[in-house]
């Protein structure tokens, strides 16, 4: 884990230090130096990491927090024995049936507890590697509900509406894994990871379904490999998002960005003038991060 | 308090001399880049970021005053390397010199190897203190005479003349790096040397310059898959066959060329694990080594990455012997020296003439000694104001939190843009070469 208590700028500062870092390497005497470049991409995907896991984390948090309201609201309108009936349906398609609910309900699990898991199924700190969800419009009636998180263009995706009406009606989505291939369907909104969380906090009834989360969540956290068999349905997209290759985004890699220092000129200068837009003025973070993806993108390697 | 040297007794650091202009406005062309000791250290060269390199040369023993080492006086002078276009590439290459290795003296002449980024030179440095006079068809002015005003022939003569010191370039060893050359090392042989850059590293012979073997490559088949490049190569000083590359992820790499032409797989791995305690945004950045170093035993490697020296014996790859921390206090400041990029200077080491002492820059014009056998180190500074002649340098010490004492100086006031990345220490004397900017220091010990 990367420590930011002794650093005084946060992830946002440090990428966008670090890109103008990159940006002037390419005008400086004697051609981009390679050595230290690489040291600036190492800087960036500490800092990427790092904002992503942050923005993971908030996610999450405001996810729960909707749920917990939006399912509080609903209590006081249904009737609670209709409720827990509902709970223990849906649960068993979400939690018990299959293989993706198991670890979409394990992607509920609060921040802390998906950190422990995250090796095994998600690859943290990509939310980039979300899935790609074919656009049903059938699925929702709200269209611009959640699991509408395409990676492969660069387009601000809108933050989740987890408003309770959405939360009922939305029946179908499909997802596509992007690092396994696999393409799921996913039954009933209520599959969706929002679900199962505050249902567990709200049903006070429905001791089936919480039973039953329970074992799946252990079953999940405590066997972690075995969870590779599963299709783990990656998380939604968060709305800056950018990259277009998850699985060129594992950490274990290096960034693109060090294909730069080929040949120098030529993959920068097809991609200068978005990349200059993105720079101009204060090196807005926000921005370079979406346009990362495409900037690196068409970095010609040497 | 005294301060360290080899040998048991204690050695105290007096200014001798300090070459170079004495304003402040520091012209770029006159930054050092690198300082270098001849074999005998009757010779030290320098080289700039303008491609100039200036030879400073020892003067003889003051017979009446033999206790008092003698100065350095300036030698040599030449442009070794000029600023060129790479056109195919739209590259400026830099005239800086990165590196200066010098050969072992074999005749009269002294011979140096300079390299900027991408062409490494062999420079012969004669010295003629002779010249031919008398002759039958020339003028003492060189003009040729009328053959018809000549009468009577003559054997022309040398007689002698001021002392003319001429550097000729012998070779040129050129388009061979892809990459900016970081390292030149002579081998034992005396008749090859090795050049590295980032990816590679080739073996030259020193008399052919239009081919060169390349024995180590690291460049990856896809370029977006590079995680580490080669940061500093030496050959072992008595085995032929071995040579060292460092990289920038912290390890070190020890080559056996007897092995296989290509040296792709090492025959050892030095690598210290990262303590994970300590993993920070800059953690990559401060374990890259800049420096490599034998002993002059062949026993030892020193490496010097952003915080620290290390040891490191031959024979134990899994960790350093010994670990010095040049100025730990720097750690909690690394994200400003991110952005003032001071954290990718490249601090160099070196070695006292019987390997008990070890010697790094640091930032305010600090330098810093430890003394492995004494298990001491001390801080010294190369500074006008301790600049009087044969003045003790007195140790100095930085306040890294609390109460700052007196004559401390507390991190903050530290001048980041006054820092010594290049130092060199004579072979057999306690004699030391510290650069700053663009001031060399020359420091010996007390005379007895």
């Amino acid at each position: 884990m990367i420590n930011t208590m002794e650093c005084a700028l946060d992830a946002q500062s440090l990428i966008s230090i670090s890109l103008r870092k990159i940006h002037n390497s390419r005008t400086q005497r004697g051609g981009i130096k390679l050595h230290k470049n690489l040291l600036v991409s190492y800087v960036l995907r500490n800092a990427r990491q790092v904002y992503m896991n942050e923005k993971y984390a908030e996610f999450y948090r405001m996810q729960q927090y909707e749920e917990v309201m939006t399912v509080c609201n609903e209590i006081q309108e249904l009737n609670p024995l209709d409720l827990a009936k509902d709970c223990a349906e849906q649960s068993d398609e979400c939690c018990g049936g299959g293989n993706e609910p198991a670890s979409l309900c394990g992607a509920l699990l609060p921040a802390s507890h998906l950190t422990a898991v995250q090796p095994a199924h998600i690859q943290t700190p990509t939310p980039c590697s979300a899935p790609l969800s074919l656009q049903n419009e059938e699925v929702c009636k709200e269209s611009d509900s959640f699991y509408r998180s395409c990676c492969a263009e660069a387009y601000p995706v809108s933050n989740c509406d987890f408003s309770s009406s959405n939360n009922m009606y939305c029946n179908k989505t499909t997802v596509l894994d992007l690092d396994t291939h696999v393409v799921t369907t996913v039954e009933n909104g209520y599959l969706h990871q929002d679900c199962c969380a505050p249902l567990q906090q709200c049903c006070q009834g429905a001791q089936n379904p919480a039973k039953k989360r329970k074992v799946d969540f252990g079953y999940y956290v405590s066997e972690p490999e075995e969870v590779l068999d599963f299709t783990p349905c990656k998380r939604v997209r968060l709305e800056e998002c950018p990259c277009p290759y998850a699985e060129q985004f594992d950490t274990s890699n290096i960034s693109n960005l060090i294909s730069i220092f080929g040949s120098g000129f030529t993959g920068l200068v097809s991609k200068q003038a978005d990349f200059e837009q993105a720079l101009n003025g204060q090196f807005c973070s926000k921005q370079a991060l979406a346009s990362l993806g495409a900037w690196t993108r068409a970095i010609v390697a040497f | 308090m005294a301060g360290v040297g080899g040998g048991g007794n204690d050695v105290q650091w007096c200014f001798s001399q300090v070459k170079g202009a004495i304003d402040d406005d520091v012209a770029e062309a006159d930054i050092i880049s690198t300082v270098e000791f001849s074999h005998s250290g009757e010779l030290l060269a320098t080289g700039d970021k303008g491609g100039r390199v200036v030879i400073f040369q020892q003067a003889p023993e003051n017979k009446s005053q033999p206790q008092c080492r003698s100065e350095y006086n300036v030698y040599s002078t030449f442009q070794s390397h000029e600023p060129e276009f790479d056109y195919l590439k739209s590259l400026e290459i830099e005239e800086k010199i990165n590196k200066i290795r010098w050969l072992p003296q074999k005749n009269a002449a002294q011979f140096l190897l300079s390299t900027n980024d991408k062409t490494i030179k062999l420079w012969k440095i004669s010295e003629r203190d002779k010249r031919p006079e008398g002759y039958n068809l020339k003028e003492e002015d060189g003009r040729y005479r009328d053959p018809s005003t000549v009468t009577t022939l003559r054997v022309p003569v040398f007689r002698p003349m001021d002392l003319m010191v001429e550097a000729s370039p012998r070779r040129v060893f050129a388009n061979a790096h892809t990459y900016h050359i970081n390292s030149i090392s002579v081998n034992s042989d005396y008749e090859t040397y090795l050049s590295t850059d980032d990816l590679r590293i080739n073996l030259w012979h020193l008399e052919i310059t239009d081919r060169s073997f390349n024995i180590v490559d690291i460049k990856p088949a896809n370029m977006e898959e590079l995680t580490e490049v080669i940061t500093a190569a030496e050959f072992h000083p008595n085995q032929c066959n071995t040579f060292v590359y460092s990289s920038s992820k912290g390890t070190i790499r020890l080559c056996d060329m007897r092995a296989s032409a290509l040296c792709d797989k090492h025959s050892k791995l030095f690598e210290e694990p990262e303590d994970p305690s300590n993993r920070s945004f800059f953690s990559e950045i401060i374990s890259s080594i800049s420096d490599v170093k034998f002993s002059h035993s062949g026993r030892y490697l020193m490496t010097r990455d952003y915080l620290s020296v290390k040891i490191w014996d031959l024979n134990m790859e899994n960790r350093p012997v010994e670990t010095y921390q040049v100025h730990e206090y720097l750690r909690s400041k690394l994200c400003s020296l991110y952005e003032n990029d001071c954290i990718f200077d490249k601090f160099e080491c070196c070695w006292n003439g019987n390997d008990n002492v070890v010697m790094t820059g640091s930032y305010n014009n600090f330098f810093r000694m430890f003394d492995r056998a004494q298990r001491r180190d001390v801080t010294l500074e190369a500074s006008r104001e301790s600049s009087r002649p044969r003045s003790v340098l007195k140790p100095r010490k930085v306040c890294a939190g609390g109460k700052r004492k007196k004559d401390e100086i507390s991190v903050d006031s530290l001048d980041f843009n006054k820092k010594i990345l290049h130092t060199a220490w004579h072979p057999q004397d306690n004699i030391i070469a510290v650069a700053t900017t663009n001031n060399l220091y020359i420091f010996q010990d007390k005379p007895n």
